[in-house]
């Protein structure tokens, strides 16, 4: 650690460049929707690895190492969105219309949203920076797991939107 | 009196997987915990568990929970004891327990041939004024409310301790529709996971690091929290005061192992403070100073409920090839000994490596003194 710890252990919020060397290449993103891994910080941990059906998460020659993907793997699936322990992964398709895109995103609170449901768009600092339209509510298979929430958002705020506030959950509205 | 070849003191992580380990050995095992169900701090745990496949990485710490607890219920070889309070350890190599069943108590007694002590930790008080108030809860006290009982500690909340506790308990309060105002951390940095510190700002929650509590207010409960800046001495900075209004402050700020029987037992102890306080010497065979007792999960120092698994299934092991029924025993040890070099390689490890070498080192000058 250096003379002052960096953003991300003072504030839990990742700084620019622990985002930027995380994003996948522009060609990548264009193609459809791809798992961006906002996971820096080197914890013993490799359930993504694992839950890759297509391969796309490197192996681990040491469990401490960050994930490391390969793009042309990576169809945005999110199956690890829903694997991840510290729910760090988020899959984005910026083109998803001309002026949306829509992330996945992992979402543990009751109640789930509804297809179709407008909810509220939080940044990573869980400040409301818009609205969200969700498409899909994907349940896991087993009664334990993460459920996975596709929303749709304007397209400015596609690497913003990390969570949402859903009306009738605890945060109320 | 009983006379098991092994009794395993706590059915958490370290003492399930350690009963698990003797008992595939063919060993007659002895596991008695205190609650009315196995599984330690798993029973509380509905985050998701990291780690690797061996210790169950993904899986929720109440699956994990359900799947051990299964094994050691069904296992020929271990006899299950719950609600069983182990009282003390006497210099006859006698431990004494109080069994409590329907409402009523039986007073047992066991004599084992070798002991496995996994009594894990405690949470570590902190003292300010009003700490003492109805509301003022240990944070694992708040996840057992919770995650256990179903039931809502309060309304509003505020976190002292930004570590894996603090924060994971801070997630688990905003499921169970508790507001959470902030978590205060006296350290400038956050100790915890930053993934898990991630997913709370997510939440809007906020992590006020360099601040503590500096006192809890209420007529004859929690009312509200002042918290206020520390400096580098960890005091108080007069005139940096905030208020929050509150009906729960949760404590997260550290575990201490339990070492009581080890005390009892004559084991060799040491402070140590990367490990949580008092703990035993123990060798690479979890053994303790005192032959035949051994020592893993939280009890031998604070760590993970990965890492207990593995220094159960250590201790567990090398209980069984001490009375000579583990013939694989040099195999699995090494097998168990990378695994758990695996999981402590990374810089959260670093202060458990750092723990164990001075272990090593105040264990060495005793010796030597």
């Amino acid at each position: 650690m250096g003379p002052v710890a960096g953003q991300l252990r003072r504030t839990g919020l990742p700084a620019v460049e622990d985002l930027a060397r995380v994003m996948p290449p522009e060609e990548v993103r264009r193609r459809g929707p791809v798992a961006i891994f906002e996971c820096f910080e080197r914890i013993p941990c490799d359930p993504c690895y694992w839950a890759c059906k297509r391969g796309a998460v490197k192996p681990f020659r040491d469990i401490n190492d960050l994930p490391e993907v390969d793009w042309e793997r990576c169809n945005g699936c999110a199956l690890c969105v829903a694997a991840c322990p510290g729910l760090a992964i988020f899959v984005v398709h910026e083109g998803y219309t001309e002026s949306t895109a829509l992330i996945k995103l992992p979402y543990e609170f009751l109640p789930l949203p509804e297809v179709g449901q407008v909810v509220g768009a939080l940044d990573r600092e869980g400040t409301r920076v818009g609205e969200a339209r969700v498409v899909r509510v994907q349940r896991p298979r087993e009664k334990v797991g993460t459920p996975v929430l596709w929303i749709e958002v304007e397209r400015d705020l596609a690497h913003v939107v990390r969570n949402v506030a859903v009306a009738g959950g605890e945060w109320g509205e | 009196m009983l006379n098991p070849q092994v009794m395993v003191v706590g059915a958490g992580p370290a003492g399930m997987s350690a009963a698990l380990a003797a008992a595939d050995c063919g060993v007659k095992v002895l596991l008695v915990d205190f609650f009315s169900q196995p599984g330690g701090q798993l029973v509380k745990q509905t985050h998701k568990f990291f780690g690797s496949r061996g210790q169950y990485a993904g899986v929720r710490g109440i699956e994990i929970a359900r799947i051990l607890g299964e094994k050691v219920r069904t296992h020929p070889n271990i006899e299950l004891l719950l609600d069983t309070q182990v009282l003390g350890y006497y210099p006859d190599g006698v431990l004494t327990m109080e069994r409590t069943l329907d409402g009523e108590s039986e007073y047992l007694k066991a004599r084992p041939r070798r002991l496995v002590v996994c009594a894990g930790a405690s949470e570590k008080p902190l003292a300010f004024p009003g700490n003492d108030l109805p509301g003022v809860y240990g944070a694992g006290a708040v996840q057992t409310l919770m995650n256990v009982h179903g039931v809502r500690p309060g309304r509003r909340a505020v976190m002292v301790g930004a570590g894996n506790i603090g924060l994971i308990i801070s997630y688990q309060l905003r499921q169970a529709g508790v507001e959470v105002a902030a978590v205060v951390e006296a350290a400038p940095v956050i100790g915890g996971y930053a993934v898990h510190a991630s997913k709370i700002r997510r939440l809007g929650i906020p992590i006020l690091t360099s601040h503590s509590v500096k006192e809890a207010h209420g007529e004859r409960e929690l009312e509200g929290v002042t918290v206020w800046q520390v400096d580098e001495r960890w005091q108080g900075i007069p005139g940096t005061e905030r208020y929050f209004e509150a009906d729960v402050l949760c404590l997260a700020v550290g575990l201490s192992p339990l070492g009581e029987l080890l005390w009892q037992a004559g084991c060799r102890m040491a402070y140590v403070p990367e490990l949580g306080g008092h703990v035993p010497w123990h060798d690479e065979h979890q053994q303790t100073s005192v032959p035949g007792i051994f020592v893993a999960g939280d009890a031998a120092g604070v760590e993970e409920a990965s890492s207990a698994m593995v220094t159960g299934r250590i201790a567990g092991l090398a209980a069984a090839a001490s009375l000579g029924m583990c013939p694989r025993y040099r195999e699995l040890l090494a097998e168990a000994r990378a695994q758990l070099e695996a999981l402590r390689a990374g810089p959260p490890g670093e202060k458990i490596r750092r723990g164990l070498a001075r272990l090593e080192e105040v264990a060495r000058r005793a010796q030597a003194g």
